[in-house]
């Protein structure tokens, strides 16, 4: 019983822990703004949430026929996440491929994003606690 | 909360900036210093950053890997009738470039109040984060 009332928070649950970690890569890229050689990455939040919730269809994934076969795209063994590099828009003398701009819009997007998935999940807390005390 | 880890990452970061900081300002103050009697002059500082690993989920801080000096040569100016004026007249003063210096410090500060502000913007997603359910 209990267990259908807080199986709605799992799906938010695995979206804010997606979102903080990513506020996290994108930290990382703000950081090492003028660290030379450094290179921006980050994650496709949209395909590591569907690997998290399981929703993703896993035909699009490279069937692993030997056990020796490595993991290509998703999750990897420790479940991480998937890391790619971003594209580099205006290449840099010293290698590092950081568009401040960008990290900065990201982040901010990301923030707000995680912002709206504790509101959401605030909203769920205070539906069931109308539903449970039934005024 | 494993966005603590943002407070580690951006630490470096300013540690490392407010170090920049730190050389260019030593740079502009020895801006106008000519040699001493052994005739070497002071010569420019640069930091140089390095990428230092923090944690499991690929995080990545900042650190000053190392301090050079540039080699560009001395600047000398003639002017016999300084007291360390050379046999030749000649007065060396040291390789600052002050316009360079000024658009490091810019660059530093800038990117030091960017690391402030994802400092407090995880700082203030963490409070939030501890009233979920309230």
């Amino acid at each position: 019983m209990l267990e259908q009332m807080t199986a709605r928070l799992d799906f938010h649950s695995q979206s804010l822990l997606l979102r903080s970690q990513r506020q996290q890569v994108i930290a990382s890229n703000i950081a090492n703004a003028d660290t030379p050689g450094f290179v921006a990455r980050d994650f496709n939040f949209t395909a590591a949430l569907q690997k998290a919730t399981g929703s993703a269809a896993t035909a699009s994934l490279p069937a692993m026929t030997d056990a020796a076969h490595m993991r290509i795209g998703g999750r990897g063994p420790g479940g991480a996440v998937s890391m790619a590099y971003t594209v580099q828009t205006q290449p840099s003398q010293d290698g590092n491929s950081v568009d401040l701009d960008r990290e900065r819009a990201n982040f901010v997007d990301n923030s707000i994003r995680y912002e709206s998935t504790l509101r959401f999940i605030n909203g769920n807390v205070k539906t069931m606690l109308t539903a449970i005390s039934g005024q | 909360m494993s966005m603590f880890a943002i407070f580690g990452v951006s630490g470096s970061a300013i540690s490392s900036q407010s170090q920049r900081l730190n050389v260019v300002a030593s740079n502009l103050a020895n801006a106008d210093a000519v040699a001493g009697p052994d005739g070497q002059s002071y010569k420019a500082r640069q930091v140089l950053f390095e990428t230092v690993p923090m944690g499991g989920s690929g995080n990545a801080g900042v650190k000053v890997k190392n301090i050079t000096e540039d080699q560009t040569p001395a600047r000398r100016l003639h002017n016999p009738g300084h007291p360390s004026a050379d046999a030749e007249g000649y007065v060396t003063h040291s390789n600052v470039n002050p316009v360079e210096e000024m658009v490091n410090m810019m660059s530093a500060s800038r990117s030091y109040q960017n690391n402030v502000e994802v400092m407090n913007t995880a700082k203030s997603l963490l409070l939030k984060t501890l009233q979920m359910g309230q």
